[in-house]
């Protein structure tokens, strides 16, 4: 039973400085694997340090199992921390860094040999790297020996401070799914911070998304992606980056690229509610689908099928628009290729994702049907979804 | 210098010219500049290697000028100051006590202050980093006086202890000084990862800072035996016979009447052999040391 809960956990530097995290409230189930995910000087880095006892509270407080933890060392918190430089003392052999902190505990070294061999096990650590010594080791390996000094002490929570960014890309990507795969194994309550929205969305079972100190959302990654609740939500998760566009509202809808997108009466009743002129609409790159000149669909798009109708502003139905543009970048991944597009009308520029066999080339006019069930509306001034 | 003088000069000469000569050029530049490192360094070295010479030198023939660098060899004097009418044995040991005893109280001290100083600040410790400057700052001229009397009154004139005492003084601000820009390139989070691991102060010092500014010690130790052997003042005024050191021997191998430049020569060849051999056992380290955190 070792849930994590940040209540109203706040750490401001300077007096009447902006606070560094302000009012955290976070709930960890015990054997969850909760990532701390934003951009730089977000506050997630400051939240786990202050779950670790190596920054101090400025407000509210921190629970580790249902125990109040805020004043208490951290030697003392039953946790074990693996730092972005992995932080290995260079004069001891791997076998010494991990058993270290069993040595401080005093265990006897027959217990300390055993788990430091176990967790070597456990890592795929080769026998032969124990008598080593950390600059006789490659960076992967070293990142494991960091891990294994955690894993060893059988903590109630392990905290993960961007493991994976000293890596290379490759290695990063493997070493993601071996340390999603082994939390799931091991059952421990991690918390795991990163910048990278990537690693967030595929080892968590949650997304803590942080901006500014503040908590975004807090949900699976599937809830994220599907329902941000904020644009800046909605604008971190997902790569390439989903497409937000300030867009004027008329009576039919969002006048965007000389089109008519059409509004969910939901959302036009939050828009006069906040009296808003204008909207942020957010369209996922692969909600864009091309469409042949004749207004029907290009490669296995999927809505209620071309109306017929010819032309660039052709408004298709009821539950659909057709945006026109020049692509003006073609990125060729391999299976897809993500089309740079400036759309018509000052309608801002987009990036949608095509077929990656035949993608239409620079310079070329395309047109994009877009479903509005697909496309979100946002708040221009607060940035807050409106309700759809 | 005429490599370096002539470079500049030339211009491009032929088609394929402007790449062959910029290389040319680069190289003799090169080689002025090593030409002009090793005149520097001879230069400095030349002075020191005429006193070993002439500490091999019979006393007759020493003192000529232009400087004889082919002659036959000799023990002669290294005899006497081994075995002459004043002997170098008991200045070398008081020497050996006073800088051993010294840099070890310095070490002892300098360590735990440090860390103070740098890894776990205490309140107010830029005001006592300047202070151990400051103390620096006094010309010991100045401080003459009154050591001497506190010398006196505590009976410690001509004494060892007072040796070691006032060397460590001497010492230890400059060793504070230099053991904490080691400990400041501790990289942090090792530290946090120690705290996490939870090993306490003295742990933290033992296990995980000392293996690391270890080189900086070692470099920390040899300025400090350096300074502490050639030092001339403070116990050519507070010592006499006891506690003589061998700044002290040499000062009394230049007699009123007359120069005897071998005997000289020999006896200050001695008295480097010392700190020569340290330096050169520890050069390693010292460079280290010296550069630590410069490339990370």
């Amino acid at each position: 039973m070792a849930g994590v809960r940040y209540v109203g956990a706040s750490r401001v530097y300077a007096k009447g400085a902006k606070p560094a995290v302000d009012l955290l409230d976070l709930d960890v189930k015990d054997g969850e694997f909760m990532v701390l995910v934003g951009p730089s000087g977000s506050g997630k880095t400051t939240a786990l340090r202050m779950l670790a006892g190596l920054e101090p509270l400025d407000g509210g407080r921190i629970e580790i199992a249902g125990r109040d933890v805020s004043d208490v060392q951290p030697k003392d918190r039953d946790i074990a921390m693996v730092f972005q430089n992995y932080a290995l003392y260079p004069s001891k052999t791997v076998a010494e860094n991990m058993g270290f902190a069993l040595k401080m505990q005093h265990v006897p070294k027959p217990e300390r040999d055993r788990r430091v061999r176990e967790a070597a096990r456990i890592l795929d650590l080769d026998e032969a790297l124990l008598d080593r010594k950390p600059k006789a080791l490659s960076g992967g390996q070293r990142q494991r020996v960091a891990m294994g000094r955690a894993i060893v002490r059988e903590p109630k929570v392990f905290l993960m401070d961007e493991p994976l960014s000293n890596l290379d890309a490759k290695l990063r990507v493997q070493t993601r799914s071996q340390i999603a795969e082994l939390q799931r194994r091991l059952g421990v309550t991690t918390v795991y911070v990163t910048h990278d929205q990537v690693e967030a969305m595929t080892m968590g079972h949650r997304v803590a998304v942080l901006s500014g100190g503040k908590l975004q959302q807090c949900a699976s990654p599937r809830e994220l992606y599907d329902n941000p609740v904020n644009q800046f939500v909605a604008g971190f998760i997902g790569s390439p980056a989903m497409n937000l566009l300030t867009a004027p509202l008329t009576e039919g809808g969002a006048r965007l690229a000389g089109a008519m997108v059409p509004l969910a009466p939901a959302v036009r009743l939050a828009a006069d509610r906040d009296r808003l002129s204008e909207i942020v609409l957010g369209i996922r790159p692969e909600q864009m689908h091309l469409v042949a000149a004749g207004g029907a669909d290009t490669g296995g798009g999927v809505g209620p099928g071309g109306s017929g109708a010819s032309g660039s502003s052709a408004g298709g139905d009821a539950g659909s628009a057709v945006l026109a543009g020049d692509v003006v970048l073609v990125e060729e991944l391999g299976a897809d290729a993500l089309l740079h597009v400036r759309l018509a009308d000052d309608g801002g520029s987009v990036v949608a994702r095509a077929e990656g066999r035949r993608p239409p080339a620079p310079g070329q006019r395309v047109a994009f049907r877009v479903q509005s069930a697909d496309v979100l509306a946002f708040n221009p001034a607060t940035g807050a979804r409106l309700a759809g | 210098m005429t490599a370096v003088a002539d470079a500049p000069a030339t211009a491009p000469s032929t088609p394929a010219g402007p790449r062959r000569s910029r290389r040319a050029r680069e190289m003799s530049s090169l080689a002025g500049w090593t030409v002009l490192g090793w005149v520097v360094g001879i230069a400095f070295f030349i002075p020191v290697l005429w006193m070993v010479i002439t500490a091999f030198k019979p006393e007759a023939s020493a003192e000529t000028w232009p400087p004889k660098f082919t002659f036959s060899p000799t023990l002669a004097e290294f005899r006497v100051v081994f075995s002459g009418a004043t002997p170098a044995w008991p200045f070398i040991e008081h020497s050996a006590i006073a800088t051993v005893g010294s840099t070890i109280v310095v070490l002892v001290l300098a360590l735990p202050a440090a860390y103070a100083l740098s890894i776990r600040p205490v309140r107010g410790w830029r005001d006592s980093l300047f202070f151990f400057i400051s103390t620096k700052m006094l010309p010991v001229v100045a401080a003459i006086g009154p050591l001497y009397v506190i010398a006196l009154k505590t009976h410690l004139l001509d004494s060892i202890w007072l040796l070691i005492i006032l060397y460590a003084a001497m010492n230890l601000p400059l060793a504070i000084w230099m053991i904490r820009s080691f400990m400041l390139e501790v990289p942090t989070e090792m530290l946090e990862a120690a705290r996490l691991d939870g090993a306490g102060r003295i742990r933290e010092i033992t296990e995980v800072i000392m293996p690391v500014v270890s080189p900086g010690l070692v470099s920390t130790a040899l300025i400090c035996i350096i300074f502490a052997w050639n030092e001339l003042f403070l116990a050519l005024n507070l010592t006499v016979t006891n506690a003589a050191t061998m700044p002290m021997f040499l000062i009394s191998s230049v007699p009123q009447e007359g120069l005897y430049i071998a005997h000289l020569s020999a006896a200050a060849t001695i008295a480097s052999v010392p700190v020569i051999i340290v330096g050169w056992v520890a050069q390693r380290s010292l460079v280290r040391g010296l550069s630590m955190g410069a490339i990370k």
